[in-house]
């Protein structure tokens, strides 16, 4: 660990995107310090006081010289803006079928669970290879995951949900850094990514206390906290049915259309009031307060995954 | 015994000697400093003022950098830790680099560059000194009570809800501060507008004018956002009102949005003028008028308008929408071009001068090179996809200490040096004055330079204990600092030195064109003995007339 190097692990497919992006910034920051220094040193020394150089004729400005030296700028900005704009694109968007961790960071802790059930502290076992994406919340102040090894970051904010996605493309161990200041152990809010064989990942998954899957744990919830109660065809209650509903469009009473996201049912089980289906009554209780962070994401989880089979998995 | 052509005004010269009738011998005793509204003086309160600030937090820098010697945090404790970074933060930027060069050069100077006898409301003036005294006691008051932990940047819901430190009346500091900087600022634009000697046509105005121009439109039209977003964390910090609190029903990152609407203009608060200043400095020590005077001067309006719609490329992981993200990057590549083209103008206008090094020289070189880094990296982080590597690190620490420091922080040492004989009548010792020029430009790049490298690396900054392999570097960044620090040390040695024993500088020792350089020095308390009539443009210099002198002298 102790090598000196200039660069961080290129551990990720980003890692080596965002590298190249960053060599040819470092060149074309190298021409025009160059552009600059260079002629500052030669005029130091060609016009030093008492020098023989000829001085005649100065020129006092020039609109040709003015608008080339705008114009150069301006292009180049635009080549270097689209190149980080579509790379930006790319690492702000994880594709579909990635791999789902959920994290709650917490002052000064990362708390992350993994699709099939088994839950971390501090750690983030992934497969190389494997695309894997992170639905992250606080319950608190903001954080920030960053892998420097990845070149990825994202901040942590409470009361929404963000996500960040990589693959890894080298087995090892590397840095999480809490990037956003957030209170007295902002600096001992760190962690690893161990990055394990996909054959080593799946054994580690079921080994310990795997517990049950995310989306088990929340069909649990979505029973046992009342849920099924109203959301259901046999309800006595008139409440809108949940199968199929994830990130389709939705009609509110309003008028408005929203799209049934991770952020839109996460507003309706803790703030019901604030959106309501078209053809529904205000009348849902709100659930601030009586789950957590995590079970929230379980709940969505179960709800995401009912999105396509009309009917519940079975338990 | 001066060559230039001095088309500029028709005032009685002086014979070259201390001013004995000047604004300083004018009053006596503490009284006629406290209830003076005289422009000069008060940039004096003003520069005494500002040096405390910045001892303060140059203090709470060393300490950090002590700390950060050794990867386990075991200096200070991470809660003084992050005590340090706050008062430094908060110090540097508001109480000492956004007032630095408008409160001091720009109230002793421009008034005189103007040919005014004095700002258009000399008693706002003084009252603008006070808010800002009251300002620095409150903030001084929480510093003493405790101290902040939230940073400069006051993020919510860690200020609002969980930190347990004294945000309010740091918050409160802020504030008043806040209002000083507006009444400057309308000052400014009032004198400027109002106040100019007859012939003084706007491109005729000297380049530092048009920067403190842009600096005061930027104070009065952004300052009173931050005024806006302090009172609304304090409001739902003291009665629990729902803004930016999730728990309470707030948007975290409207907070961010509202912080950095004002912040980022504020970075051109702090560096337009230092870019003034520098064009005065390069101009007359290579006997050249400026290259490009209208795309010098114009730049500095367009940094002043595009400063403000490039604010969310501070957000570009905060959970901002992509699309938005685009549109700021996009925004903040323009905004460096003005940027380019005053640094382009600098360089040739040094063609085909008659160059000297003096020490206001060396500094304004200094800027010319730290500033150029500063602002190309800006380039790295205004790059989406990099900055989501970069952003937070120390990579962006470095960035905007080259900006702020190397650029606005020798902008400052330059011009206090270049106007130090009009402010006092005498030299500061010139052989100790480039000594300390090329002192604090070796310890800023070692300070500085290794902190692109961590930051890249990965090194998070807020960071009071780090891994191991981070180490190298941060003992690099720690010698460098020592050796800032004495580059610093020494002209607050000399300049006190000077006031005493310095030489006699005469009215213009630089043989300047510029209007402030045609009365004595120092100054009579109205500036000149008659209204000053301006024929010509700020910089009649001449590089072969120079030249010829020269060797005449030779």
């Amino acid at each position: 660990m102790d090598k000196f190097r200039l660069i961080p692990p290129q551990a990720s497919t980003s890692a080596h995107q965002i590298d190249w992006l960053f060599i040819a910034l470092v060149a074309i920051m190298l021409f025009f310090l160059i552009s600059v220094f260079f002629p500052i040193t030669w005029f130091a020394i060609k016009y030093r006081r008492g020098s023989n150089a000829n001085r005649s004729n100065p020129s006092h400005g020039s609109n040709l010289i003015e608008i080339s030296w705008t114009t150069l700028p301006v292009v180049l900005s635009v080549a270097l803006f689209s190149w980080g704009a579509v790379a930006y694109y790319h690492i702000e968007r994880p594709p579909p079928n990635a791999l789902e961790v959920q994290i709650v960071g917490k002052q000064w802790m990362w708390k992350l669970q993994h699709a099939e059930g088994k839950r971390e502290i501090n750690e983030l076992h992934v497969p190389l290879g494997q695309a894997v994406a992170l639905t992250m919340t606080s319950q608190d102040v903001i954080h920030s995951f960053f892998v420097p090894a990845f070149r990825v970051k994202q901040d942590v904010v409470p009361g929404k949900y963000t996500s960040e996605w990589f693959k890894a493309t080298q087995l090892g161990e590397y840095h999480i850094f809490c990037s956003q200041y957030c209170g007295t152990e902002h600096s001992g809010m760190i962690g690893r990514v161990v990055v394990m064989e996909p054959v080593a990942y799946q054994r580690w998954l079921t080994t310990g206390e795997a517990g049950e899957s995310i989306v088990v744990s929340g069909r649990r919830l979505f029973l046992d906290r009342g849920c099924s109660g109203c959301h259901a065809l046999n309800s006595k209650f008139h409440a809108p049915l949940l199968e199929g509903l994830f990130n389709k469009p939705v009609p509110l009473s309003n008028g408005e259309t929203v799209k049934a996201d991770q952020q839109f049912l996460r507003d309706s089980i803790l703030l019901p009031g604030k959106q309501i289906a078209a053809g529904y009554d205000n009348i849902m209780p709100s659930y601030t307060g009586q789950l957590s962070e995590e079970e929230i994401m379980q709940l969505i989880a179960y709800l995401k995954s009912i999105a396509d089979n009309r009917s519940p998995p079975p338990p | 015994m001066n060559a230039t052509p001095n088309a500029t005004t028709t005032i009685v010269r002086h014979s070259g000697a201390y001013a004995l009738d000047n604004y300083l011998t004018s009053g006596q005793g503490v009284k006629s400093w406290l209830l003076t509204t005289d422009h000069k003086r008060i940039g004096i309160l003003y520069l005494w003022t500002i040096l405390v600030f910045f001892l303060i937090a140059a203090v709470a820098a060393a300490l950090m950098r002590i700390e950060l010697l050794t990867p386990a945090g075991d200096l200070v404790t991470s809660e003084t830790y992050n005590k340090l970074f706050t008062i430094h933060g908060v110090l540097m930027v508001w109480f000492f680099l956004i007032p630095s060069i408008p409160t001091v050069l720009g109230n002793f100077v421009i008034p005189m560059m103007i040919g005014a006898r004095d700002v258009a409301f000399p008693r706002l003036n003084l009252f603008s000194w006070y808010l800002f005294v009251a300002a620095g006691a409150l903030a001084l008051w929480s510093l003493i009570h405790g101290g902040v932990d939230t940073g400069w940047t006051f993020y919510t819901p860690y200020s609002t809800t969980y930190a347990n430190s004294h945000v309010i009346s740091m918050a409160a500091g802020i504030f008043v501060a806040g209002f000083s900087s507006i009444i400057t600022g309308i000052n400014f634009i009032v004198t400027i507008h109002k106040m100019r000697a007859p012939g003084l046509r706007w491109f005729r105005l000297p380049l530092f004018i048009w920067a403190l121009y842009a600096t005061s439109l930027i104070l009065v039209l952004a300052t009173p956002v931050l005024a806006i977003t302090l009172a609304l964390m304090s409001v739902e910090r003291l009665w629990g009102v729902g803004i930016f609190d999730p728990k309470l029903g707030g948007d975290p990152i409207l907070f961010q949005h509202l912080f950095w609407f004002y912040s980022h203009p504020a970075v051109y608060i702090m560096i337009l003028p230092g870019m003034g200043v520098i064009s005065e400095l390069i101009t007359c020590f290579s006997r050249k008028r400026v290259f490009g005077y209208a795309w010098v001067g114009c730049s500095s309006m367009a940094i002043a308008v595009l400063g403000f719609v490039v604010w969310g490329h501070h957000m570009f992981v905060s959970s901002q929408s992509i699309y938005a993200g685009m549109i700021f990057s996009l925004l903040s590549f323009l905004v460096a071009v003005p940027s380019g083209i005053k640094v382009f103008n600098w360089t040739a206008t040094l063609y085909k001068g008659s160059i000297t090094f003096q020490t206001p020289m060396l500094y304004a070189l200094g800027f010319i090179g730290l500033f150029t880094i500063g602002g190309l990296t800006g380039l790295c982080v205004a790059t989406l996809a990099v900055d989501v590597h970069v952003h937070d690190t120390y990579f962006v620490i470095a960035h905007f200490h080259y900006i702020m420091v190397g650029g606005m922080v020798m902008a400052f040492m330059g011009g206090l040096h270049y106007w130090w004989p009009k402010i006092t009548g005498r030299l500061y010792p010139e052989f100790w004055g480039k000594l300390a020029a090329m002192i604090t430009f070796i310890g800023f790049n070692l300070t500085f330079f290794p902190q692109f490298l961590l930051g890249y690396l990965g090194m998070p900054r807020r960071y009071h204990a780090y891994p191991p392999e981070f180490q190298m570097l941060n003992v690099l960044s720690s010698a460098g600092a020592s050796i800032l620090g004495v580059g610093y040390m020494l002209p607050l040695i000399y300049f006190l030195w000077s006031l005493k024993r310095g030489r006699v500088a005469g009215p213009n020792p630089w043989r300047a064109t510029g209007l402030e350089w045609q009365t004595g020095s120092p100054p009579p308390v109205h500036n000149f003995e008659g209204t000053p009539i301006v024929t010509a443009s700020p910089y009649m210099y001449d590089a072969e007339a120079d030249r010829e002198l020269h060797m005449a002298n030779a």
